[in-house]
């Protein structure tokens, strides 16, 4: 990981996550161009932005998983990852895959503990292809969240989801959130589903960050929320849909 | 079943109710959809699916007893069921059939241990594909059975021959495909697999070698399959036991019943063994979705 200070460019020492001067190339095209992020311990921050604008590619390479790039990265050594299929071993029993990759004997009081937070105890012992979409995914949060990071990407995990699984699963996301604390990075082309949960919405467009809102509303929210209606309109109209609502909301 | 037609005045027994006669309701053809369950009369289908077989050796038997199929060419089943039952009473079929088996299976443990070594060793590292995948490309080209002529020079015309002939021919499957099993891992697994910062030697433990289980077992059915075939070539050469034994035995003296029964033998034990596969994966691949029983 780069370490580098170099005067104004230089990262924030506190920060959890911290991005300066990223670029990544496929062929010629810069789908992210000189981009600066930064994300504050225990900060939930969704990442929003039109299909193919490169929010997918950012979240890989903050999972070191794309090291083809330039600039400066810093992220927390304890991260985890969920991302929009579970990516469950199928070869393994629900609650080997929790633990898998922990150090030590596989501990199945660790897993079922991890799976009791989402609600999974009385699948621990089950193979994954018995379970339902909604299911495999919390199993895929109970993985990550058993690594206790410090970051926690999120990559689309509710995009597969019904509606109804999906409401119960965002507030699930909240909840955990608050209860472990850490930062989370949620990549999401849902605003609602930004505005809902993050305290910061990040809109990435020509490779950067071109937008940002805090949402400064206390939990649990609501979707019918006349501030966070304002909000909506605001990002849809810098996603260049509903352009209506945003002369409306001007006037 | 009760149609739910819940109409707001018959709501209450809409549940029990057959829809009212409604008026001016014009006629719809319909159809009767039969359950499932009323279309299975008649001859149960395994019975059915035994005719076709039963009828042959019934054909098979008359052409023998009004001599139009002279025994000296092929015969009838009367004769080769009781040669059988005196094969087995004097012992000579058991030995021969364990005999038989022992050379399959070593010849299979052997070229399936090098198969298997050299796939794993040039699926997981670029060393070894560089210096192993084209070899075993270029060398599965050669039919086996060619190289009979040579294992005799080489080995002689004892059991190693036979057994190396076996050996060669199980590798090549077996090395294909493990290979192309460790290559076509879903990489969104590894992918999660480094994200749970799996060590290399964890990520082929737990990701890449139970994902190239499937593969894997369908190797080892096409080289159980080979391999009986390069038993019934390795067993012509000089055999002093053995199905192939018995057969070239049979073959001196014109006994057509002796070598339907090591037919038949080789086709038992290719089914056997077939067998053992299939209750090999049910019990391997329990966790695949695509997996339906065997």
């Amino acid at each position: 990981m780069a370490t580098g200070l170099h005067g104004r460019m230089s990262a924030t020492p506190n920060a959890a996550v911290s991005v300066r001067g990223l670029t990544r190339r496929f062929g010629d095209r810069a789908v992210i161009d000189r981009l600066d992020l930064d994300i504050a311990p225990g900060e939930f921050v969704a990442l929003i932005g039109a299909s193919g604008c490169g929010k997918s590619t950012l979240l890989r390479i903050l999972a070191d998983l794309d090291h083809e790039i330039e600039g400066e990265v810093e992220v927390p050594v304890k991260r985890a990852v969920a991302f929009q299929a579970p990516r469950l071993m199928p070869w393994k029993k629900v609650w080997r895959n929790v633990v898998l990759g922990l150090p030590g004997l596989p501990d199945r009081r660790r897993a079922e503990a991890a799976l009791a937070e989402v609600g999974l105890s009385h699948r621990a012992n089950v193979w994954p292809k018995v379970l339902s979409g909604g299911e495999a995914q919390r199993a895929s949060l109970a993985r990550a969240l058993v690594r206790e990071p410090d970051l926690l990407l999120l990559d689309e995990p509710f995009g597969a989801l019904d509606a109804l699984t999906r409401i119960k699963a965002q507030e699930l996301v909240g909840e955990l959130w608050q209860r472990h604390n850490c930062a989370i990075l949620l990549v999401t082309h849902d605003v609602e589903e930004a505005l809902l949960l993050a305290d910061r919405v990040l809109m990435m467009k020509d490779g950067v960050i071109a937008h940002e809102v805090r949402v400064d509303r206390p939990r649990p929210r609501a979707v019918e929320d006349t501030y966070l209606a304002g909000l909506r309109a605001q990002l849809l109209g810098w996603l260049g849909v509903g352009q209506r609502a945003v002369v409306e909301e001007a006037a | 079943m009760s149609t739910a037609l819940d109409l707001p005045s018959r709501q209450a027994t809409a549940r029990s109710a057959v829809p009212p006669a409604l008026p001016e309701n014009p006629r719809i053809a319909r159809q009767r959809i039969q359950p499932a369950s009323a279309e299975r009369r008649g001859v149960p289908r395994g019975i059915r699916r035994m005719a076709g077989p039963v009828l042959l050796v019934g054909i098979w038997h008359l052409l023998s007893v009004t001599g139009t199929l002279p025994s000296e060419v092929l015969a009838g089943p009367g004769t080769v069921l009781s040669s059988a039952a005196k094969l087995w009473g004097t012992g000579e079929l058991p030995d021969a059939m364990v005999a038989s088996l022992r050379r399959a299976l070593s010849g299979l443990a052997i070229g399936g241990s090098i198969g298997v070594a050299l796939a794993v060793f040039s699926g997981l590292f670029r060393l070894g594909e560089d210096l192993i995948d084209s070899t075993m490309q270029m060398l599965r080209t050669v039919p086996n059975v060619a190289l009979i002529p040579l294992l005799i020079i080489w080995f002689g015309i004892g059991e190693e021959p036979k057994i190396a002939l076996i050996a060669l021919a199980t590798a090549f499957p077996l090395y294909l495909n493990v290979y192309a099993g460790i290559r076509n891992v879903d990489q969104t697994l590894v992918e999660a697999g480094r994200t749970l910062g799996l060590s290399r030697a964890a990520m082929i433990r737990n990701v890449i070698l139970p994902g190239a289980l499937p593969s894997a077992l369908v190797g080892l059915r096409y080289s159980l399959g080979i391999s009986w075939l390069a038993l019934v070539f390795g067993e012509q050469v000089n055999a002093t036991e053995g199905i192939g034994y018995l057969m070239s035995n049979a073959r001196e003296f014109f006994q057509t019943d002796v070598i339907v029964v090591c037919l038949v033998v080789y086709a038992l034990l290719g089914l056997a063994v077939d067998f053992i596969v299939r209750l090999l994966e049910k019990v391997l691949l329990a966790w695949r979705p695509a997996f339906t029983g065997a």
